[in-house]
């Protein structure tokens, strides 16, 4: 077995290297002066990132992103976080099958609900636009953000928000100066988490976007034209790097807050 | 009656939410299934799309197509990813986690993004064909790969490998190392250790990361669309095209129907091995 040390790091690399490449070709591309994307590389330049700053509808695609990514990681946590606090700290008639449903979007296709609720806001009246696009954003992040929240609330003891009852203070005061400073951590994980999830979904964000588009599908309906491959391929390495950035934060985060409150 | 109203005040809000855009939803879409047309009401129902699905051959072929491209990027994805995390935990010492978190973080940017990359790197001008140009190989570029089912299970590979990886790697972490010590012990060879112990314990594990790779790969129209071609088009494509062309919206919600069917079978079937919790956390 000792001859066989090389192997496991080895196969970590190999692994590391087909996952990370195709990223780094494309970050790689965003500098390249061509319009092809082709070997060998024709050049540094910064050419493609300068007319991105000057594409209105890109610019707008990005606000647009921005908007629904802060707004519906907003409610995502919001009410991610009343749920997990009720589901962690009470029992009640119907918990299990309360649970169940908030956490079934996650096993849905996003093609599935993206039909659903196409369905429904056709149904109802309600046209399509930013706001349609962050209902489903919410509601593909709401269990995530509860998971990530509710591990948290599973990490210190209901002891602390008891004595801070026993000493006089009300309910919400408690859960205002006692559980959600120790839970903060995680609240901004999940927010961030929501953030970078909304920020780059397409699947469904197609099913549910109106004239308005957001930056993933900008991104995808420039796709039919090939010479305008190497400007999306910049907006591609434009948003990797900052859903990378929030993610490391949001990962930190939750690990630095768990670390906090272990003792 | 205190705690109770702190119940109903926290839950209600999350409540309502998920009843008007999630039970609903999807209740409207099992209604409209069985309606005559877009326009018409609801009454009286009809089977006829349903009936029309189960006729029509293109229908059958394709979800069946689809769930053998499902099938064969599970158990790719699982072959890939059980050795890793496995060398991981009984060889990865301490900073065992955080290299499964630095092998997660390009699966957690975007989705789409990933695979744009591998229509760029299959492509006729891309990055494989120059190089193998660049090399003498070939003569001319040709998309090698691209447009094809190949083309389509790769790139699904690659985007959920590190999303089987973290239910086997937190399965293997729970294993009592005492039980394959005591394996070894007793004179069992390493192979036979791992078939009779290691593996047989690590079944929850391949369960959930089967689960979450098949399932989400059987609806999946993105990659199809942008790598897939006229051989890698999947049935998520076609209910895709029903709504985007306006073309049959009864149909396509039928199509949508059936697969969340299929999906919640799964679910069912599934619910005791697959814990939710393992995909929301690196650990």
């Amino acid at each position: 077995m000792k001859q066989l040390k090389w192997l496991g790091p080895f196969y970590y690399s190999l692994l590391a290297l087909f996952l990370y490449l195709p990223i780094l070709f494309l970050i790689l591309f965003s500098f390249n002066d061509s319009v092809v994307l082709t070997f060998p590389l024709k050049g540094f330049t910064i050419r493609w990132y300068q007319q991105l700053l000057q594409t209105p509808e890109l610019l707008a695609a990005f606000r647009n992103t921005l908007w629904v990514a802060v707004t519906s990681s907003f409610f995502a946590t919001l009410l991610g976080a009343m749920a997990a606090i009720a589901i962690s700290r009470y029992t009640f008639w119907g918990k299990r099958l309360f649970s169940s449903v908030a956490t079934f979007p996650i096993v849905i296709p996003y093609l599935v609900l993206g039909v659903a609720l196409l369905l429904f806001f056709n149904a109802i009246g309600i046209p399509l636009n930013l706001w349609t696009v962050g209902i489903g954003h919410v509601v593909i992040n709401l269990p995530y953000a509860m998971l990530i929240i509710g591990a948290r609330l599973a990490g210190f003891s209901a002891n602390l928000e008891e004595a801070s009852m026993d000493l006089g203070e009300t309910y919400w005061g408690t859960l205002r100066r006692v559980t959600i400073p120790i839970i903060m951590p995680s609240l901004i994980a999940a927010f961030l988490s929501s953030f970078s999830t909304s920020f780059d979904e397409f699947a469904l964000t197609f099913f549910l976007t109106g004239t308005k588009t957001t930056l993933p599908i900008y991104l995808y309906s420039q796709l039919r034209f090939p010479q305008r491959l190497p400007l999306a391929i910049t907006v591609a390495a434009v948003v990797i790097v900052i859903s990378s950035l929030l993610l490391i934060l949001s990962e930190w985060l939750r690990h630095w807050g768990e670390k906090a409150y272990k003792a | 009656m205190e705690k109770k109203r702190r119940v109903i005040t926290l839950l209600s809000i999350p409540s309502i939410w998920l009843l008007l855009f999630f039970v609903l939803p999807f209740t409207i879409m099992l209604l409209f299934s069985i309606r005559e047309t877009t326009f018409s009401p609801i009454f009286p129902p009809t089977l006829s799309h349903y009936i029309e699905f189960l006729t029509t051959p293109v229908y059958l072929r394709l979800l069946l197509s689809s769930a053998w491209i499902a099938f064969v990027t599970a158990v790719i994805t699982i072959l890939l990813a059980y050795p890793l995390a496995y060398y991981l935990i009984f060889h990865g010492g301490k900073h065992r986690l955080a290299l499964l978190s630095f092998l997660i973080l390009p699966a957690w940017t975007s989705y789409l993004l990933r695979v744009l990359a591998w229509k760029v790197i299959l492509g006729s001008n891309g990055i494989i064909n120059t190089f193998l140009l660049s090399l003498g190989l070939i003569d001319e570029g040709m998309p090698i790969f691209l447009y094809s089912q190949s083309a389509v299970i790769i790139t699904l590979v690659y985007v959920w490998i590190p999303y089987a990886a973290l239910p086997i790697f937190s399965t293997l972490e729970r294993i009592d190392i005492k039980l394959i010590e005591a394996s070894q012990d007793l004179g069992a060879s390493p192979l036979r250790t791992f078939l009779r112990v290691t593996l047989p314990l690590s079944t929850p594990g391949l369960v959930s990361a089967f689960f979450f790779v098949f399932i989400p790969s059987l609806g999946e129209w993105v990659t199809p669309s942008l790598v897939g071609g006229a051989d890698g088009i999947m049935y998520g494509n076609l209910v895709q095209t029903q709504f985007l062309r306006g073309l049959n919206w009864p149909m396509g919600t039928v199509m949508s129907t059936v697969l969340l069917l299929i999906v919640s079978v799964f679910t069912m079937l599934f619910n005791r091995h697959v814990t939710m919790k393992e995909m929301s956390a690196l650990a």
